[in-house]
């Protein structure tokens, strides 16, 4: 909409600025840092051995794709009401789902490759892993109304909606996971064996592991954000000169 | 939503003329009569060749009672919205300016009504084809659990098939988006069925728990989608 | 019948209006005036606009840029309360195929609270009482079907009536019908717009023509 943006072709942008320029490069020193510590420096755990080192990876995916989903449902409350309402939200919302599944998806992954070694199973039907599994197909579901199509607001709101909507949802599915497990099954195999004895060492790489990954994520949705800000901008852009075009076609007509 | 727009209809005049309109289109067409309630009657005889046991089929019965709920409630929701999209009476309806929220709850109960009769038949189903023990006791439990959980069916299934009606590919949305919402109710619903058939011995009481998770769910869900229907619907 | 809003004479008013289809400005930039009881021909060629044009006016539409009211209604922040008040016709009738002529009817007339004496009225008018009244829509010709959904709006009392290729597909009948209904709702009040190939015809019922082409609006003058 902002024509004075529409003077540059979309092309001449990046979605990067110094800050993420900055931002990225602390990443992959952190990451560095990360693998380091993770796989070579920390000791094995008493109890699951090396197997615990999968935690690095696994724990700060699933706290990054659940901190991802919670930040799409404030900024879909953010769109939705009247006197924040700015398309800028309804990016966040997306950017965030989409790097939220991908680090679900992780998550998903090396948490049941770690259930297979500690517990020697990939599955448990425990409330916490089952409703990650509902979240990751709801967000998946999320996305593809997002590609439905129609105008920026039309998407905006449909999925503002849609995202609340979920909000509602995943209580319940968690609540009601939780209560087919107490009554009707024996004690969770997710009880056992998962008992860590942190040293301090231990302690800072999963801290370490968050931070890095909390960064990564930020970096991703604001260039994610921008990118998609392109998007629209190249629609709008695409308006512009088509809407030239018009006004010379129904000009050349007038004769 | 514009509900009260002067001169419109008001949201429960709105919501009694859909329920009584699509309850008459089915009394019309037939659908559910001729297509959905045999579509589920063939996959409760599929279920007994895959599960190829008795006994396993007594012990599940409560489960595939509501599985092939589930199933037909896809089917139903479509076939709800391909009666509004297909002549534009939808859009119509819309660009009427007829209150959003009274569609919702028209369409809602109609499905509802017709969800009572497919459960009522897949119960039989199961009494007839799992050998499920049916008792009066129980039959309290068994017709509140299928009000609670039809209702929130019923609600969740027009507000997403609302959604998918306008767009393209909503053959395979509407699944995707449905499925994992009405988890929560195949539980709870299975659970409390299992209560009411004394399934594996499990008492009647035990059923009521279930039935509460039922209740919020159908009331959580009908109150969103009165609220967010006509924002999911609009251009 | 029609409720008259004193002091709102203007029923369309568009300056420099813009719409988009997708991407697509259909409308780009059309000023339209139109006052109560007018009934207003749109010419032009196919993908010219009109439709857009009738739709941006039912409020079906954003309008993206501009300025637009109807029936002093501000378009850009409230045209979700226009669409009571106006009828739009375009290739969907919108009714139920399974239903029969005058349960449509009823059902569109009670959407805003009609009489059943509305509705037969409605039947009456657009021809179809007596046996068509009582056959599921589905069996319909176009042309049937057609004078049903128009039968529809009269029974939910519209103001401002806005038809795409009405004529298309009715008999010559049907088409005398039309133009009869056409002319005694703008006499009750109503105002009317039409997008028509139907030249001749359209232009002996309209009182004013205008012509869209390339998405702005054309004043030709009165006939």
């Amino acid at each position: 909409m902002n024509t004075s943006m529409s003077k540059h072709s979309p092309r001449d942008r990046v979605t990067g600025t110094p800050f993420t320029r900055g931002l990225g490069v602390v990443i992959l020193a952190g990451i560095t840092l990360l693998i380091i510590l993770a796989i070579f420096v920390s000791p094995a755990d008493v109890n699951q051995g090396e197997s615990v080192r999968i935690m690095y990876a696994h724990v700060p995916g699933a706290w990054l794709a659940y901190l991802a989903f919670v930040v799409t449902g404030i900024s879909s409350v953010a769109y939705l009401w009247k006197r924040t309402r700015s398309l800028t939200w309804d990016r966040i919302a997306g950017a965030s789902a989409e790097v939220g599944v991908l680090f679900m998806g992780i998550s998903l992954v090396t948490g049941s490759l770690w259930g297979r070694i500690t517990w020697g199973t990939y599955w448990t039907w425990d409330a916490r892993l089952t409703t990650t599994a509902f979240l990751f197909v709801t967000y998946i579901g999320y996305l593809a109304v997002r590609g439905l199509g129609g105008t920026h607001q039309q998407r905006a709101r449909r999925s503002a909606v849609l995202a609340l909507l979920a909000v509602l949802e995943i209580p319940l599915v968690h609540f009601s996971v939780q209560l087919w497990n107490t009554l009707h099954q024996e004690a969770s195999v997710a009880g056992r064996g998962t008992d860590v004895e942190m040293d301090g060492l231990m302690l800072f790489t999963l801290f370490l592991g968050v931070v890095v990954f909390t960064l990564m994520y930020v970096w991703l949705v604001l260039h994610r954000q921008r990118s998609l800000a392109l998007d629209d901008m190249l629609d709008d852009s695409g308006l512009d000169n088509a809407l030239t075009a018009r006004r010379a076609e129904a000009q050349g007509v007038a004769r | 939503m514009s509900n009260s727009v002067p001169g419109s209809a008001g949201v429960i005049a709105t919501a009694r003329l859909i329920a009584a309109k699509d309850l008459r289109v089915e009394r019309r067409s037939r659908v559910l009569l001729n297509q959905v309630l045999p579509f589920a009657l063939i996959v409760m005889v599929m279920f007994a060749f895959a599960l190829d046991s008795d006994a396993v089929l007594e012990r599940v019965a409560p489960g595939l009672v509501w599985l092939a709920t589930l199933f037909s409630v896809l089917v139903m929701v479509s076939r709800s919205f391909a009666v509004e999209t297909g002549d534009g009476a939808l859009d119509q309806l819309r660009s009427a300016g007829v209150p959003a929220t009274g569609i919702f709850i028209g369409k809602m109960l109609a499905l509802m009504v017709q969800l009572m009769v497919l459960v009522a038949l897949l119960v039989g189903a199961a009494v007839v084809l799992y050998r499920a023990h049916f008792s009066w006791a129980g039959g309290v439990l068994l017709v509140t659990t299928a009000t609670a959980a039809t209702c929130g069916l019923a609600a969740v299934g027009t507000l997403y098939g609302g959604l998918a009606a306008g767009a393209k590919g909503r053959e395979t949305l509407l699944p995707l988006l449905l499925l994992p919402v009405v988890a929560p109710v195949l539980i709870g619903a299975t659970r409390a069925t299992e209560s009411a058939f004394g399934t594996n011995g499990i008492a009647i009481s035990e059923g009521w728990p279930w039935l509460g998770l039922l209740v919020v769910f159908a009331v959580l869900f009908s109150v969103a989608g009165a609220v967010a229907f006509g924002p999911l619907l609009d251009e | 019948m029609i409720a008259h809003e004193p002091g709102i004479d203007v029923v369309i008013d568009l300056s420099d209006a813009v719409a988009v289809l997708g991407s697509f400005p259909a409308l780009a930039g059309a000023t339209l005036s139109v006052n109560r009881g007018e009934i207003v021909l749109l010419r032009g060629p196919n993908g010219a606009g009109k439709t857009t044009l009738l739709r941006l006016c039912a409020g079906l539409i954003p309008l993206e840029r501009g300025h637009g009211q109807v029936l002093g209604i501000d378009l850009k922040n409230d045209r979700e309360l226009v669409r009571h008040r106006v009828g739009v016709i375009g290739h969907n009738n919108g009714l139920y195929g399974d239903l029969t002529v005058s349960e449509n009817v009823r059902f569109w007339g009670r959407t805003v609270g009609a009489t059943r004496a509305e509705v037969d009225a409605a039947l009456r008018r657009m021809g179809l009482d007596g046996r068509l009244a009582d056959l599921p829509v589905s069996r319909l010709s176009a042309g049937q079907k057609r004078r049903t959904a128009l039968a529809g709006l009269v029974a939910r009392r519209a103001e401002l009536w806005l038809l795409d290729e009405p004529h298309a597909g009715l008999d010559a009948t049907g088409r005398d019908e039309l133009d009869q209904v056409l002319k005694m709702a703008a006499a009750a009040g109503a105002t009317v717009m039409v997008a028509s190939h139907e030249l001749e015809r359209a232009a002996q019922l309209a009182t004013r023509q205008v012509e869209v082409v390339a998405g702005q609006v054309r004043e030709i003058g009165a006939p």
